[in-house]
């Protein structure tokens, strides 16, 4: 589907480019986080419909994403209850990455190659788009439940017993779960983007 | 006295719920005595903030290099 559908002439957000570059970013988003492309595109073009239908509501174009991001957050999470329910099969998979080896050794200490390093200035100057497709790549290679359930708490900045309800697993498992993602995102993006020579 | 894997879930806990005044205690000795922990506490707010700046990037992550990165 493309953003012509949803450009009616009346529209005021008449850009294209604007509107397929928005549809583009929301869609790998909700690809990311629901694990089926063509739902993703459904959920992405019902949040796009919304939007355009609402668009006296807000003002300008950093409002219109914003906007149809919340959208986009509230049908994500729609999806997800209706159809991603943990499977006893999946809660097991779920146990068996979070006893893969990490970045500690046997005694939980940390390898000597997987410690934090000093990160130079690690702010929002650095975050161009070489920074955000490194950041993409990373997300990617979480396992499928510890990525969701990063996103939901730190994209989608929904509430722990809210995760937990959606996705009914228990808080102990939740807390599991989003500590193997940080520890995996971090040792990412250590290696991909902080490390000397990386860049 | 805790390891780096239970001190980083506390770590990693307290970006998500309160900890206990216990779990505040131990994780302090620790950190007092482990260089690389603190390094993982001070990184924890930036992953946040970088997730949440994800979402609104005013980039696409998948577009072809339009040059070489800096």
């Amino acid at each position: 589907m493309s953003a012509d559908v949803v450009l009616s002439p009346a529209a005021k957000i008449d850009d294209s480019v604007f509107l397929e570059e928005v549809r583009r970013q929301m869609l790998q988003f909700a690809v990311q986080q629901l694990g089926d492309s063509s739902l993703a595109e459904d959920v992405v073009q019902d949040a796009l419909v919304g939007a355009l239908r609402n668009q006296k509501s807000f003002k300008g174009r950093a409002a219109l994403r914003s906007w149809m991001f919340a959208i986009l957050k509230n049908k994500i999470v729609d999806s997800i209850r209706r159809k991603s329910r943990i499977s006893a099969h999946e809660e097991q998979i779920m146990r068996d990455e979070i006893d893969r080896a990490g970045p500690f050794d046997n005694r939980g200490h940390w390898r000597p190659d997987s410690q934090p390093q000093h990160w130079a200035q690690p702010d929002e100057t650095l975050m161009g788009a070489d920074f955000w497709r490194v950041f993409a790549i990373c997300l990617d290679h979480l396992p499928p439940r510890q990525s969701r359930v990063f996103m939901m708490r730190e994209v989608l900045e929904l509430e722990t017993d809210e995760i937990c309800l959606a996705l009914e697993v228990t808080a102990a498992n939740l807390h599991v779960l989003l500590h193997r993602a940080r520890l995996e995102l971090r040792a990412c993006l250590q290696k991909c983007w902080f490390a000397e020579g990386a860049r | 006295m805790l390891n780096c894997d239970r001190a980083t879930f506390l770590i990693s806990q307290a970006q998500d719920q309160p900890l206990s005044r216990a779990e505040r205690y131990r994780l302090a000795l620790h950190l007092s005595i482990c260089k690389a922990c603190r390094g993982f506490q001070t990184q924890m707010p930036f992953l946040r903030r970088a997730a949440r700046a994800f979402a609104k990037a005013d980039v696409d992550p998948q577009a072809p290099d339009s040059g070489e990165s800096k």
